[in-house]
């Protein structure tokens, strides 16, 4: 007992060193959880997805278009429940820095067969009823203040033009893994098509990609293959994949930026063991002679050992402590300011974990010399010390 | 008077493990920063070896890229004929007709999916891209199935290697040659015959027109000849200026996100500096009261302390850089969201960037040092002295 006394009373002897070396732990664990937060919010998109449904596009790249004939024949297939489709529409709100996905889509298919959507306001009516009509997601809707019967223009870069589409509903996602403020902006792609048809023909009837709704999730690989096959050797052969790994695969794109930021999410723990270090191997250093005194009195370099470790342990824990309380309310400061990139900007369980280890690998790393200088210490040297 | 400078130096060596600790936390934020510095400016150089001055590029009005524009043969034949575009000594106009459309290829090793840019280029591709050179194998043969794939792209995807083939558009296509693209973003694409491209696609209009300006003063003159013909809808762009905006938000997220990381880091960094400059101080009181007496005034004994912090940032500052500089021999290769495609780039290591990353590092010191330097001049002779 006396020896964590003896911890408590040494960690604070020197208050302005140890509540420094503590700040330094709370910044990096703090954004440790950050970054960590950061990587985990790109995945957590995927999270989204449902699991019986299934992604179909061009296998060229999702550039390329499938033709609106698919739909019957994809409704064909064996397994599949309902089918609905969705084309990228890429356009420009005001500038291109306001980025936001805008989709066209088959309204009423679109609407039946993704129930998770939740209208906050406006309805589903109102929507199906105006063919110039758009829904938004909440967080969209608060970001440029846009409401119910605003009109929104949207300058077309693939489509060329401006369309100009009015609010008929804001919607929240109530997903059965995730809940999430999508931001997207999905209007009615009959519209697209009947404008298209009248401007460029050749580029009527054109879809991105067609998303099918399954009956059984275990069937999802199988029906997949079923599909591709019908149409290969086709003009527009299709890449069909679950929800989830199409997802997946915008994620891919930025693998290597990924990496990067996991990366520098260890550089920041390599840095504070390094100030932690120096903060125990002061300690160590200016003390020798108390641990000569010590030894002298019997105390074997065990006790030794346990006291230097013991207090870099302390110091480490309260930093870890601290910083681990700041990161739900900080990820929620981060999570608002970067809504419309990351739907879901929240911090996952393991992260507070890895937040703990690290802090404990600091700690454990820091003591190291110092244990071993006090534990080797020779009396007399120590006696003589002056730090 | 002053203090010698060799004394603040020479401070540092009096604790090695110390000094090497607080140096290697500082080197390391300077790590980080040099390296995101880095990082953009690889990719600005990237774009600013793509276009070329004396080149305009000419695409849809209202496209972004050049995937999503369209420019049909008869606007392609008003543009060849514009005054202003250099003619060869046959007659015929410096022009490039194109094609450019995204195929979804998978990395070799990591099986990961990406998009990667393949162009269809005309007779004058690669004269009017000077920097463009054939690393290895041939050129495509005009009117076959033969592609001709950037280094880069060579090197990452499975298909794109010399020799192998790539199956799209219901046709093999056979990698006869690599090209190196001189650094620029031609390296992250494929490049074939754009008629043969055109009808695997079912293509009829070109993606973009590049012409060879013969003066200054002809892009002004095109760019208005074309963009005030209401029958062409056409924009015309210098290339140089196309390409940044290609990429100006990858470059904005790499300049805000290594400010970010290198601000937060450095917290870490100024409180090991703190940290040691407070024990320098304390351990030589006595010495700074016996430099006091002899007659350095406060100012002198701040400069030293201050000197000492600065030599501390300096050192680390240059480690920093050098652990980067190590770094130029990765290359990075992410998903350009803007465009869509893949686009690799180096980290690369400038003067200015260097410069930058050191005096970073010293004013890490500065801050770091102030106070204790502020307490050591501050001290009273008699206290000093008596200590």
């Amino acid at each position: 007992m006396h020896v964590l006394r003896l911890i408590f009373k040494n960690a604070f002897r020197h208050r302005l060193r140890t509540g420094l070396t503590i700040l330094g732990i709370v910044v990096a664990i703090l954004s440790f959880g950050m970054l960590q937060t950061l990587v985990t919010a790109w995945y957590e998109g995927a999270n989204l997805a449902s699991s019986t449904r299934l992604v179909s596009r061009n296998a060229i790249s999702l550039v390329f278009p499938l033709p609106l004939a698919y739909r019957d024949r994809i409704r064909g297939v064996e397994g599949v429940k309902a089918v609905t489709w969705l084309n990228w529409f890429g356009g420009i709100y005001k500038e291109p820095s306001n980025f936001f996905p805008q989709f066209a889509a088959d309204a009423r298919s679109f609407l039946d067969m993704y129930s998770e959507l939740h209208f906050i306001e406006g309805d589903r009516e109102a929507f199906l009823r105006d063919r110039k009509g758009c829904i938004i997601g909440t967080r969209l809707a608060e970001k440029y203040g846009f409401k119910l019967g605003d009109v929104i223009p949207i300058k077309g870069t693939i489509y060329p033009g401006t369309w100009n589409f009015t609010v008929r509903g804001i919607y929240r996602y109530e997903g059965a893994n995730v809940s999430a403020d999508i931001t997207n902006l999905y209007f009615h792609w009959q519209y697209l098509d009947d404008t298209m048809r009248a401007l460029s023909p050749r580029r009527a009837g054109q879809i991105g990609t067609f998303i099918v709704d399954i009956d059984r999730a275990e069937n999802l690989g199988s029906i997949a293959q079923a599909i591709d096959a019908t149409f290969k050797n086709s003009l527009a052969e299709t890449l069909t994949e679950s929800e989830k790994a199409f997802n997946l695969s915008f994620v891919a794109m930025s693998d290597q930026i990924i990496t990067i930021v996991k990366l520098v999410s260890f550089v920041v723990v390599l840095i504070i063991m390094a100030v932690m270090a120096n903060t125990m191997a002061m300690t160590a250093r200016e003390r020798m002679s108390e641990y000569a005194t010590l030894k002298a009195l019997g105390f074997g370099p065990g006790f030794l050992v346990a006291l230097v470790a013991g207090e870099s342990l302390f110091i480490a824990f309260i930093g870890c402590v601290l910083g681990i309380l700041l990161t739900v309310p900080v990820a929620g400061g981060f999570g608002q300011a970067l809504a419309t990139l990351f739907p879901v900007f929240r911090v996952a369980p393991d992260t507070f974990l890895w937040q703990a280890g690290c802090a404990l690998v600091v700690g454990v790393a820091a003591a190291v010399l110092p244990s071993i200088r006090a534990a080797t210490v020779n009396v007399v040297d120590g006696l003589r010390s002056i730090g | 008077m002053a203090v010698p400078v060799f004394y603040s130096v020479r401070n540092l060596g009096a604790r090695k493990l110390t000094t090497l600790l607080t140096a290697g936390g500082m080197a390391l934020v300077v790590f980080v920063f040099t390296a995101m510095q880095m990082l953009d400016a690889g990719l600005k150089k990237t774009l600013v070896e793509t276009g070329s001055p004396d080149n305009a590029l000419v695409i849809r009005k209202g496209s972004e890229t050049e995937v999503q524009s369209g420019v049909s043969r008869e606007q392609a034949s008003v543009i060849e004929s514009q005054s202003g575009v250099v003619r060869r000594a046959d007659g015929s106009p410096m022009v490039s007709k194109e094609t450019v459309v995204l195929i979804n290829l998978v990395k070799r090793g990591s099986y990961k999916p990406s998009n990667v840019v393949i162009r269809g280029v005309g007779d004058l591709g690669l004269a009017i891209r000077p920097q463009v050179k054939l690393l290895e194998g041939r050129m495509f043969t005009p009117g076959t199935s033969e592609i001709v794939a950037g280094a880069s792209v060579a090197r990452q995807f499975i298909g794109a290697g010399i020799g192998e083939t790539l199956r799209f558009g219901q046709r093999d296509w056979t990698v006869v040659g690599t090209f190196d693209g001189g650094g620029s973003a031609f390296d992250s694409e494929i490049w074939g015959d754009v008629e043969q491209l055109m009808q695997a696609f079912r293509r009829t209009a070109f993606s973009s027109v590049i012409v060879k300006l013969d003066d200054e003063a002809s892009l002004a003159k095109i760019t208005e000849t074309l963009e005030n013909d209401p029958r062409l809808t056409l924009q015309v762009k210098r290339e140089t200026v196309f390409y940044a905006e290609q990429s100006k938000a990858l470059s904005n997220f790499l300049s805000i996100f290594g400010t970010a990381l290198s601000v937060i880091f450095s917290i870490g960094a100024v409180i090991g500096a703190t940290i040691t400059m407070y024990a320098s101080v304390a351990n030589r009181v006595t010495e700074i009261g016996t430099l006091r007496a002899l007659g350095f005034g406060r100012g002198a004994i701040l400069a030293t302390f201050l000197l000492e912090a600065l030599a501390l940032g300096l050192v680390s500052g240059i480690a920093g850089v050098a652990l980067a500089s190590f770094m130029q021999s990765v290359s990075f290769s992410t998903t350009n969201f803007q465009s869509f495609s893949e686009l690799a780039f180096n980290f690369t290591l400038t003067p200015v960037i260097a410069v930058k990353a050191v005096l970073f590092a010293c004013f890490m010191g500065f801050v770091g040092g102030f106070l204790p330097s502020v307490r050591a001049a501050r001290m009273k002779i008699v206290d000093a002295l008596r200590a």
